[in-house]
């Protein structure tokens, strides 16, 4: 009795605030825009009865998702999200895996403030560390000045509002959600299975590809999910670095909602975002399921 | 003991350059007189004096912390309630459902998150404002909480709590004086995480707020929407040096607190 006490107290409280608010968004993604407050029809209106019920669901309609086919700027602000979160997680994994490595194999009595060195950016304001970019990439900003002066370049190279700023910042804001997880499977990492790897004949590269990286699996899928799947709805980055040629969906379900006014069609790019992502989503799930498992 | 190559020493200082390098610079660049950001025209403070006259950021970063109090001791407490739940509850029905709705919340895209709580509060007919962003605020933050004090729950070992269950403890005194004391680190450090989550969200704060409440990412936001400013650094700057200050005496306590439970520990061992 007193257990589902406790039990229900996080659980209606998530209920309460994370799942029926998706109902909530589901129901006026079918609904009609309108110019009222608030800007959408039909309302639910218990007072009529059944019939009200029944009026309320004969308006509801699949149109918002129509017209999400037929303008291509929504497919293609999708796509584009998925290639930029793809692109970006790989580069995320390729300079997040050798920064885990090296923190793994530091001496014991370093990792302690390695690891507190690499979270202590994540503790700093996300928009600020956006925001640090904004200086370092603009076209007089730090970075061409520093090639300038090293004469690489001879005149300045547009970065800000390309693909490539949303790369770089992708990459720094999310690199301790690669580094920790990658670390804290290579942290647990016997050292004897590459020494043993080394003795039956293997080279060091040799042990680190068939021993290292397969034991490191399930670090590096976790720091991959925790990236890829807030990048593809991600809205500060491409909305202060990207140029009006980043598409991304994050941008267009805000643009739609706060300059539009569009409810209901900004409500339906929530719901295909949520179907697009709730794989992965359910995959991260079972793995943190089976990790903490693992644990115990 | 295994050498330190030199592969691993320059991963290791290429990646905290990278980590560190920006945000030197936007400090360094507060303290500049020139309003133009990036040409360095001498040393002041001129931007910090803007900055405490201006009345807008102060009220914002007093509606911020506020919504960042509330709401992380609100998540704290059911965060560490569904960490047991989810540690110890066993099989129960709507686990999966639960655990689910844990795990989700946080990979969730905030645009995805903000846009239903705020149809939610309409729904409800609820005035927007501090009030609505602290449910929001808690809501996410509590997984992050559940996460934390989990990794903790999950090595900790149940027989102490069942010896004080056998000494005659009712089930919430065994909590209260033997394991709340244990994961007492990871709930502190839980905290944290949420109050910190919720002094850096733009995207969630933006949704449920109405025109009541403006918080400091809102401002900041808006402000570097026109392009890079100095007094924003200054506030930057002001903001990193709290966070540093912040973590730098969490762990130094966290790790004093460690050092007294051991030395408690080997006391105890000794008058058995």
């Amino acid at each position: 009795m007193r257990r589902a006490l406790v039990i229900s107290i996080p659980y209606i409280w998530l209920i309460a605030l994370f799942l029926i608010p998706f109902g909530i968004v589901l129901k006026i993604a079918l609904s009609d825009p309108q110019i009222s407050i608030p800007p959408y029809t039909p309302h639910f209106d218990l007072s009529a009865g059944w019939a009200g019920i029944k009026d309320f669901f004969s308006q509801l309609d699949f149109e918002n998702f129509t017209w999400l086919t037929e303008d291509d700027l929504y497919w293609k602000a999708y796509l584009s999200s998925l290639r930029i979160a793809l692109i970006s997680t790989i580069l995320t994994l390729l300079v997040g895996f050798p920064i885990a490595y090296a923190m793994a194999q530091a001496p014991k009595e370093w990792q302690p403030t390695l690891m507190m060195l690499i979270i202590l950016p994540f503790w700093t304001s996300f928009l600020i560390r956006v925001y640090a970019w904004m200086g370092i990439l603009s076209s007089e900003g730090f970075l061409n000045q520093f090639l300038l002066w090293t004469g690489l370049i001879s005149a300045p190279l547009q970065i800000i509002n390309t693909d490539w700023a949303v790369f770089i910042a992708i990459v720094y804001t999310y690199l301790p959600f690669m580094v920790l997880p990658i670390y804290a499977t290579l942290e647990k990492l016997d050292p004897s299975y590459t020494e043993a790897a080394q003795d039956l004949g293997c080279s060091r590269a040799q042990a680190f590809w068939s021993v290292t990286i397969p034991l490191s699996k399930s670090g590096v899928i976790a720091g991959c999910f925790l990236v890829f799947i807030p990048v593809v709805g991600e809205f500060v980055i491409p909305s202060l670095l990207g140029g009006s040629k980043t598409l991304m969906i994050g941008k267009v379900l805000w643009e739609e909602f706060f300059s539009n006014r569009d409810w209901p069609v900004a409500s339906a790019v929530a719901v295909i975002l949520l179907l697009i992502l709730i794989i992965p989503i359910v995959l991260f799930q079972k793995q943190q399921e089976r990790a903490q498992e693992a644990e115990t | 003991m295994k050498r330190f190559s030199l592969f691993n020493a320059t991963s290791l200082t290429l990646g905290f350059a990278f980590l560190y390098v920006p945000i030197l610079i936007l400090v360094v660049y507060s303290f500049n007189s020139s309003r133009l950001v990036t040409v360095w025209a001498g040393f002041s403070t001129k931007w910090y004096g803007k900055l405490f006259n201006n009345e807008q950021f102060l009220d914002a970063a007093l509606v911020t912390l506020k919504v960042g109090i509330a709401s992380s001791c609100i998540a704290t407490v059911l965060g560490t309630i569904a960490a047991l739940v989810m540690v110890r509850g066993g099989k129960f029905r709507g686990r999966t459902l639960f655990s689910g709705m844990i795990y989700a919340p946080l990979v969730m895209p905030e645009v995805i998150t903000g846009l239903s709580l705020l149809l939610l509060f309409i729904a409800l007919g609820v005035d927007r404002g501090v009030f609505t962003i602290v449910l929001a605020h808690a809501t996410f933050s509590m997984c992050y909480v559940s996460v934390v004090v989990s990794s903790r729950l999950v090595s900790f070992d149940e027989s102490l709590e069942e010896a004080a269950l056998d000494l005659g403890c009712t089930p919430f005194d065994a909590f209260k004086s033997v394991t709340l004391p244990i994961i007492a680190p990871a709930v502190i450090s839980g905290w944290l995480l949420a109050f910190t989550l919720s002094l850096d969200d733009l995207v969630i704060a933006s949704f449920t707020t109405g025109p009541s409440a403006t918080t400091l990412p809102i401002k900041i936001y808006s402000a570097v929407r026109l392009g890079v400013s100095p007094e924003i650094n200054a506030l930057s700057t002001l903001l990193i040096g709290a966070v540093t200050i912040g973590v730098i005496v969490a762990s130094l306590a966290t790790k004093r607190a460690a050092v007294h439970r051991k030395r408690q520990e080997e006391l105890a061992r000794q008058e058995d």
